[in-house]
């Protein structure tokens, strides 16, 4: 029995800057069956969310297609009339963007947003209403007519989203491209979408396009993978074949990387950064990277082509034709944590926090909060977005003074303001914030910024007493200290977040406090900055507060997690018991909704 | 280790220079540039060059152009060429001096309200309010009504015309840095706020400033040879432009150059000095978020999402 | 909202106390000014007399501020004939002026903008840019000047190079009269307009909901019609208002180069003139307006924007 026809065949797309050379895409070629999921993964710049619209005929501005073809349902979108090409926009081909607070007309009501699609695309006003009725419920939302008069800022995150998904399915495409449709919404609700998301696909057959950087969602998802590296496809297959037993260097990087809620192990990253579009090398992307690459690597530009099995390919000389287990060696997973330091210090904890309620104007944000760190023990704060940890975290370290209870440092109490406490106590307190792309002043090069605490806290030093202090803090983070006559401008964002690290480690503080820090970062520069987090931690005992939502992050750096919802702790333990025997339900659901990689990564 | 980075930890990058540099390699900038400088050259240098005083009666009114007045004769038979060229470098000077005024007034309210916040920025802000409830010309003219067309009098005006709007913008500006959180990690060692202002906030309030001094410029031009035009400016009879535009109309039919000429030279400057401020304002911002700027500034309009400054 | 309004008006309050004693309170006072030459102290003391600048200040405002609203409006130091009768016809001349110049400029320049924003960076764009980014940094008396020179003076002869209306003829009557004084402050206000629906529309067409729009498969027209231009209201129309506003102050000059009896040249006349009241009222009918105009602004984008309000 022939296979149905593939809904999609792209072959040998380009796509180009315009007037320009550079190739945002190059050289793709996929297909897709009906019904099934199909995710896109990669880093920033690997050209993924261009890849997912290109799917559907469309590219942003500054871009275009300059090679290859797409196709859907065997038509050749390239040749199609705009007009053409709008009749199937919206009704057979259909996309959730990533950003659906940005996406939804704010003048619009939501509701006419829905109909609007269904009446572009010919249904009758009769039809249109039985459909908007019939998709809401699929998608989980009331049919109520207030929800439907609501502008789209009226709505959460979550619902905006579900919204994005009904104006997607409305009228029963033939396939739908996701941008990272869950970014920024919460562990349940991020649940809620992708198992409506599941559903719709298989009840109606339709096949989708999961773009994300997420590994673990897309692999509880999708069917197949393709990983995206500098502009192309560098690995394809089943999600087992491509999870379970990666084949390219990158995607066994990659997967190393990745945080697992299940299993504490370190991170393991990648060095070096991607090449940007106009700046690949003529050989293989991911060569000046690779840690297995030979000679041939660096002028021939590998082809895709199958490894150990007919649909699992590679785009590596390495692989080609048969599994290469001399690269496997290279490839050792991260060692699993043990509990080095875990031996409880005895004595008084270093901060001591009790009773603590904090509010904004009048509305409390934080209630009755108590927790505590011991020196050299890193605490893990867990929370989804307004569940007040970035508070504590300001509250911690004067920041923030509307609050009381009791905060206690070395056993003495802390006030609530920084011009309050002495030079000692802010000395020792140090915060890394989490955007590195503005948490260091555009006006200082890197050497003066790191070198900011040390004038401050220690009078007037020598030149070379600072210069000294300033090379000790980069190596530490294993920034080359040629960098510190640059401009933050000039820096990654891994880059920039190590610098503030740097910056505040300079004056030898006792906590630090992360807030969030990598929120903003890749996946494997992720990894990066967390493993350098814990190794420093255990050089230097240090404690640490490590704020974060994300749960799997947890098992990598901290020994203590505490469980913050709606401004109250509502779990408190060692990372273990917390994560493998959680007692609160808002615990247990957080840890049975957490998406994580299915397949265990390649030894 | 090489004392290599030393040097980095007291420069601060000259951002503004790189800017302006920038802005001179577009073609908005360098054209802007062109026509400013050569205004700026003959209101300089012009009195230098004169053939003849600008008070001699040397013709007939109204004379067309000879050998001897290449632009004619003027509504009394004065010359022309050297009325102009002596006629630029007042109107400059007193713009420069006013706008210097209004931007020194404006910075130091703006970014004082930003800095104290409460009853302070109330205050102040109310009284910017009350100072931009009137059109600028119409404030300036209501002062000089009262006590009379001093120099000192219009520097003072036109300087006060200027510092509600540069207050404003510099707020803005400033209330919005104070809250990156590059700020916010100087403030958490414990700096003192004073120091936090003066280090982090002042040096990147630069950019707002270079782009407000090149519109308040242009706009002190305007109301200043405006002035002078209705008759309330520079006075007689040492030559100004906006005067000799408004003297000479009469005899606009007999001979054009003594309006012509300072009309030109007048448009010419005014232009271009916009259409630098226009580039400075594009390198420094971007093109489209420069567009929205500017087109809300230049009408007075609150900043809306904030100038962004670095 | 009101509270914006309230605060408008205390604004206005306190223009009125400006406005007073820089008149009257000021050294160099009233009638110093009157008299000029011959102020004798004995002069001087009888006309500050006269004219009650010898009352405490307080209560000099009071009653100042007491006849506005009775419509005592003080007489007109020059020929002695009340300021109510003086300024309304010129209030009305101004009017017109300013509504004409405020309608066709506000047509001219949205459309402008709206032609440029939608063929970003082709030729049309930049030329239509570079040339109001000029036209936007002339004086308006320049304009005016060279308006009359090309249409009046030199070059054609089609149109009158003043504007004077006859006392007792209604603007509207006596149109080929506006025609230049309204091209001058036209072609002064028409590029703020452009440049910020311009701005605006652009914005509004970069937009992801826009993207969302043309993703979903919606014709070109509709996507602008209904998703792009809603969005770039709000901003046009405080543009708009603002340009009445810069009217107000563009008047003042214009209607001096074409003699246009309005309350600009009124206002030029009195200061000449030295005519207190007159320069009292003009003065506060100009700022008057104004504030008018930015509540008027405030109150339509707020209604224009369903986020702001449903806040």
């Amino acid at each position: 029995m022939t296979s149905p026809s593939p809904i999609v065949v792209l072959e040998d797309l380009a796509v180009s800057l315009h007037a320009s050379p550079d190739r945002v895409l190059e050289d793709v070629s996929l297909t897709i069956a009906p019904g099934e999921i199909l995710g896109i993964v990669g880093e920033s710049g690997s050209g993924k969310t261009t890849l997912g619209l290109a799917m559907i005929g469309y590219v942003r501005r500054g871009l275009a297609i300059t090679g290859g073809s797409v196709q859907f349902r065997g038509t050749e979108l390239r040749d199609l009339a705009p007009r053409q090409l709008r009749k199937l926009r919206g009704a057979s081909m259909a996309y959730v963007p990533q950003d659906p607070a940005t996406a939804l007309n704010p003048l619009i009501k939501v509701g006419s947003l829905l109909r609007e699609v269904l009446a572009a695309h010919g249904r009758s006003r009769t039809d249109a209403d039985a459909r908007v009725a019939q998709v809401l419920a699929e998608v989980g939302l009331p049919n109520a007519d207030d929800l439907l008069s609501c502008y789209p800022h009226q709505l959460s995150g979550g619902q905006q989203q579900r919204f994005a998904l009904a104006m997607a399915f409305a009228c029963r495409p033939s396939l739908i491209v996701l941008d990272e449709p869950t970014t920024g919404l919460d562990v349940t609700t991020q649940r809620t979408v992708l198992d409506t998301v599941a559903d719709l696909c298989s009840s109606y057959g339709v096949a989708a396009v999961y773009v994300s950087h997420d590994v673990a969602v897309v692999s509880e998802l999708a069917h197949r993978i393709a990983v995206m590296y500098a502009g192309r496809v560098i690995e394809s297959g089943s999600t087992s074949e491509v999870f379970g037993g990666p084949m390219h260097p990158y995607t066994r990087g990659l997967l190393r990387a990745v945080p697992s809620p299940k299993v504490g192990q370190r991170l393991v990253a990648m060095e070096g950064v991607p090449p940007r579009p106009g700046a690949r090398p003529a050989g293989c992307s991911f060569e000046p990277r690779c840690p297995v690459r030979i000679a041939r690597c660096k002028t021939e530009q590998p082809e895709l082509l199958p490894t150990d099995s007919a649909s699992h390919h590679a785009r590596c000389l390495l692989t080609a034709g048969s599994p290469a287990s001399a690269t496997a060696a290279a490839f050792a997973a991260g060692r699993p944590l043990s509990d080095a330091n875990g031996a409880k210090a005895n004595g008084a904890p270093l901060l001591a926090i009790e009773r603590l309620t904090a509010s904004y104007s009048s509305a409390p944000v934080l209630q009755d909060v108590a927790l505590a760190v011991d020196p050299n023990s890193c605490v893990a704060i867990v929370g989804e977005s307004g569940s007040g940890k970035t508070t504590l975290a300001r509250c911690v370290t004067g920041l923030h003074t509307n609050w009381q209870g009791e905060i206690r440092f070395r056993d003495s109490r802390l006030p609530a303001g920084v011009r309050t406490r002495s030079r000692d106590v802010l000395r020792s307190i140090q915060y890394v914030f989490q955007n590195p792309y503005a948490s260091l002043s555009p006006r200082r090069t890197v050497g003066a910024t790191i070198a900011q605490p040390l004038l401050h806290f220690h009078g007037r030093p020598s030149r070379r007493e600072i210069d000294a202090e300033v090379s000790n803090a980069m190596r530490a983070v294993a920034l080359p200290f040629e960098l510190a006559d640059r401009y933050p401008d000039q820096l990654s964002g891994g880059e920039r977040q190590r610098v503030a690290i740097a910056r505040a480690l300079v004056v030898s503080p006792e906590l630090l406090v992360c807030d969030e820090i990598t929120s903003a970062l890749d996946v494997s520069v992720q990894a990066a900055i967390v493993e350098l987090l814990r190794r420093l931690q255990q050089e230097r005992n240090l404690a640490m507060l490590f704020i974060t939502h994300n749960l799997a992050l947890v098992r990598s750096i901290a020994q203590e997690v505490v469980v913050v919802q709606a401004g109250r702790i509502v779990e408190v333990g060692p990372v273990e018991d917390v994560l493998e025997r959680p007692q609160h339900p808002y615990t247990q659901r957080l840890v049975t909704h957490v998406p994580s990689l299915e397949v265990a990564p390649a030894t | 280790m090489s004392s290599r980075g030393g040097k980095a930890y007291s420069v601060r990058r000259r951002e503004w220079l790189h800017t302006v540099l920038g802005a001179l390699k577009t073609p908005r900038g360098a054209s802007g540039a062109v026509m400013t400088l050569a205004v700026v050259g003959i209101a300089a240098f012009g009195p230098l060059f004169a053939p003849h005083g600008g008070t001699e009666l040397l013709g007939a009114p109204f004379q067309k152009p000879d050998s001897n007045l290449p632009l004619g004769g003027d509504e009394l038979g004065r010359d022309v060429l050297s009325r102009v060229l002596d006629g630029g470098w007042e109107l400059l000077l007193v713009a420069a001096a006013g706008t210097a005024l209004g931007i020194v007034l404006g910075t130091a309210a703006g970014v004082a309200a930003a800095y104290l916040r409460g009853v302070a920025d109330a205050v102040i802000m109310r009284v910017v309010d009350v100072l931009l409830a009137f059109p600028q010309l119409v404030f300036v003219l209501l002062l000089v009504s009262v006590i009379g067309p001093k120099t000192w009098l219009l520097v003072i005006a036109v300087g006060l015309s200027h510092a509600p709007q540069v207050a404003r913008v510099l707020r803005s500006a400033a209330l919005d840095v104070s809250e990156r959180d590059y700020v916010k990690a100087v403030e958490i060692l414990g700096v003192r706020p004073a120091r936090v202002m003066r280090q982090e906030v002042v040096p990147s309030l630069i950019t707002p400033l270079m782009v407000e001094t090149g519109l308040r410029m242009t706009y002190s031009i305007i109301v200043l040879a405006g002035l002078s035009f209705v008759g309330f400016g520079l006075q007689p009879p040492s030559p100004n432009w906006g005067l000799m535009i408004n003297e000479n109309r009469i005899g606009l039919t007999q001979n054009y150059w003594p309006v012509l000429a300072p009309a030109l030279l007048v448009a010419l400057l005014t232009v271009g000095l916009n259409t630098l401020t226009d580039a400075i304002a594009r390198v420094a911002l971007g093109v489209d978020r420069a567009e929205r700027v500017i087109a809300s500034e230049a009408l007075g309009l609150e900043p809306t999402a904030a100038s962004d400054v670095a | 909202m009101w509270r914006r309004v309230a605060l408008s008006v205390l604004t206005l309050f306190v223009v009125s106390i400006v406005v007073f004693s820089a008149t009257q309170v000021l050294p160099g006072n009233a009638a110093y000014a009157v008299l000029g030459h011959s102020a004798t102290p004995q002069a001087v003391q009888a006309l500050e007399k006269q004219m009650g600048l010898d009352r405490p200040a307080v209560k000099q405002y009071w009653s100042w501020f007491s006849g506005l609203f009775e419509g005592h409006l003080g007489k007109s130091l020059v020929n002695g004939e009340s300021v109510a009768s003086l300024i309304g016809p010129r209030l009305e001349n101004s009017a017109f002026l300013v509504a004409v110049a405020g309608l066709v400029g506000t047509l001219l320049g949205v459309l402008l903008g709206l032609w440029a924003a939608l063929r970003r960076d082709k030729p049309v764009d930049h030329v239509l840019s570079v040339t109001l980014l000029a036209l936007t940094s002339l004086p308006e008396f320049v304009v005016g000047i060279v308006l009359v020179l090309v249409f009046a003076a030199v070059l054609f002869h089609l149109l009158p190079a003043v504007s004077v209306i006859s006392p007792g003829q209604a603007p509207w009557q006596a149109l080929k009269l506006l025609i230049l004084p309204a091209a001058t402050l036209v072609v002064v206000t028409v590029p703020y307009l452009f440049r910020m629906v311009r701005a605006a529309t652009i914005e509004a067409l970069e937009s992801e909901y826009v993207e969302m729009a043309r993703l979903n498969g919606l014709s070109p027209f509709r996507v602008l019609v209904r998703h792009a231009l809603p969005n770039a209201i709000a901003p046009t129309v405080q543009v708009i208002g603002l340009n009445f506003l810069y009217l107000a102050g563009g008047i003042v000059v214009v209607e001096f180069v074409f003699a246009y009896p309005g309350i600009g040249q009124g206002l030029v006349d009195a200061v000449s003139d030295r005519d207190i009241p007159m320069i009292q009222f003009s003065v506060l009918a100009l700022a008057a307006f104004y504030v008018f105009m930015n509540i008027v602004t405030d109150v339509i984008s707020l209604v224009a924007t369903p986020r702001r309000l449903f806040r």
